[in-house]
């Protein structure tokens, strides 16, 4: 088994999916602290449903680098859903839940109806389960990915007070004089990256997973904002890692392996924290 | 030195007035309390106070000669998130981002003065404690630090003492009588009327007319004499 994985690592494409798939956890992890201490965790899974009717719109129109679609359609629908939830918490709420199953019947509709693929169930399976192998990302995408995850990272670093203060506190940090409104569209920007990142390795279904199980199963074992933020980009990293060695090894769906791996690592976590306090 | 000035100011939200014609000023040393009813304004005063909303008509003036540009603020309690994984020391730092301007990150200095902040409410033990494990006058007293980090001249605090114990809110008073007494200008919202005007030397009463401005002997009078009139 060992010998099987030296000799995977050996091929350029494996370690570009690896690559890949570690920046694509580390980022979604990074925003998961926020998003969920701010109730905002279902604004990745009603993105990443948008994600997937775009990347109809994509398939249908023949586009063939689709990411030129999904980026700016997912963004814009970020950056309208956070507007809306500064105005009223309750309808944006209702707002995400409309539009991520229109978008999920549309893009099913479209890809129906107009699709020219004779793998149709194929390519709807790998868009919201993930590509069934990894290796099938192509050397532009790979490089689409990094590039955005290096945005996210760097964003994310350069901000961590600001966000901190931000998501601790919305109406002290306007009291400072930050430009709240600002930040959250940066924000919502940064979110939308990694849906579109995410989506090419998990798929548009299981995306949040990557979002919300690490944040949650730091913040069972740790206390301060700093320790959950780091603890949270570690589990991200390894369960990445393990998942997708575990399916290039055991032959199973990548994406899948990736969430089942957090969510034990979730159940671990949580484990933890009950021992700690008991 | 009067450190915040009021002139038939309107305050409101969109152009909608909420309050209208308040008067008053505060000078370095002085604590104002404004008291009323829920829902008659107080909190939208406070909002433009802090620079969040404009005022809709009038006009205010802040003097910030000397320190940063911000107002220190104490939320209304709950205003801040529920289990919110932070340290003591992590929410009174972000006090700081008023100084910092366009830089990423803290340097030592601000490190030092978060921690005499904390140390200044007696809250520096819990510099590394988790915040959600505070207890509420511990809660307030943190937040005050972090308002602290953002200014040494004014701070406004939005219903300090709501859901404390009695004892919690005698040492939230404490401390504020020892910054007032260190030449800061403090305002207070507030329903609880008697303790806060114990503090005072101003009040600001939203009633039925337009806001009226009083030092803390004449709202004596005037309370005393409306009392008399109801009964």
């Amino acid at each position: 088994m060992f010998e099987t994985l030296v000799s995977y690592l050996s091929y350029p494409f494996v370690i570009h999916a690896l690559v890949v798939g570690v920046l694509v956890a580390l980022c979604s992890s990074l925003l998961g602290t926020t998003l969920v201490t701010k109730r905002l965790s279902y604004i990745g899974d009603g993105l990443s449903h948008v994600a997937f009717g775009a990347y109809a719109i994509a398939a249908v129109t023949g586009i063939t680098q689709n990411m030129l679609v999904i980026a700016p359609v997912t963004t814009l629908a970020a950056v309208l859903l956070l507007r809306r939830k500064q105005r009223s918490r309750v309808q944006g709420d209702a707002a995400i839940a409309m539009m991520s199953v229109t978008s999920l019947a549309a893009g099913y509709l479209l890809m129906n109806v107009f699709g020219t693929s004779s793998n149709l169930s194929g390519d709807v399976c790998s868009t919201l389960f993930g590509s069934t192998s990894i290796l099938t990302l192509t050397q532009s995408e790979v490089l689409l990915c990094t590039i955005m995850s290096i945005v996210v990272v760097g964003g994310f670093v350069l901000l961590y007070n600001r966000i901190f203060a931000i998501t601790f506190d919305e109406t002290f940090a306007q009291a400072c004089g930050l430009p709240v409104g600002r930040y959250n569209l940066v924000l919502a920007v940064m979110i939308a990256f990694v849906i579109v990142v995410g989506m090419s390795l998990v798929g548009a279904l299981l995306l949040s997973a990557l979002v919300v199980f690490p944040a949650l199963a730091a913040m069972r074992v740790c206390r301060t904002f700093k320790s959950v933020t780091i603890c949270s980009a570690a589990i991200a990293v390894t369960c990445a890692l393990l998942g997708m060695l575990t399916s290039m090894l055991a032959n199973t769906p990548v994406g899948s392996t990736i969430v089942v791996f957090d969510a034990v690592a979730f159940a671990l976590f949580m484990l933890l924290g009950a021992a700690r306090k008991g | 030195m009067t450190r915040l000035a009021c002139t038939d100011l309107c305050v409101g939200y969109s152009g909608m007035p909420v309050a209208e014609h308040i008067d008053f000023c505060i000078g370095d040393g002085e604590l104002l309390c404004i008291v009323g009813e829920n829902g008659i304004g107080k909190s939208t005063l406070v909002k433009t106070l802090l620079g969040i909303i404009p005022p809709v008509s009038g006009e205010l003036q802040i003097d910030y000669t000397g320190h940063g540009k911000g107002v220190g603020y104490l939320p209304q309690r709950g205003e801040s998130q529920r289990d919110f994984p932070a340290s003591a020391g992590e929410i009174a730092l972000s006090g700081r981002l008023v100084r910092i301007g366009p830089r990423a990150f803290f340097g030592k200095e601000d490190r030092e003065a978060a921690r005499r902040a904390l140390e200044r409410v007696g809250a520096l033990e819990w510099y590394d404690e988790p915040f959600d494990r505070l207890s509420g006058g511990q809660q307030q007293r943190v937040l005050l630090a972090r308002a602290l980090c953002a200014t040494s001249s004014i701070i406004v605090l939005d219903e300090p003492t709501t859901g404390l114990d009695p004892e919690a809110t005698q040492s939230l008073y404490q401390i504020l009588d020892s910054l007032r007494a260190d030449g800061m200008a403090i305002i207070i919202v507030s329903h609880d009327v008697d303790a806060a005007i114990t503090h005072a030397t101003h009040v600001l009463a939203f009633e039925d007319v337009a806001p009226q401005f009083f030092s803390v002997a004449d709202y004596r009078a005037h309370r005393h004499a409306r009392l008399c009139e109801v009964e």
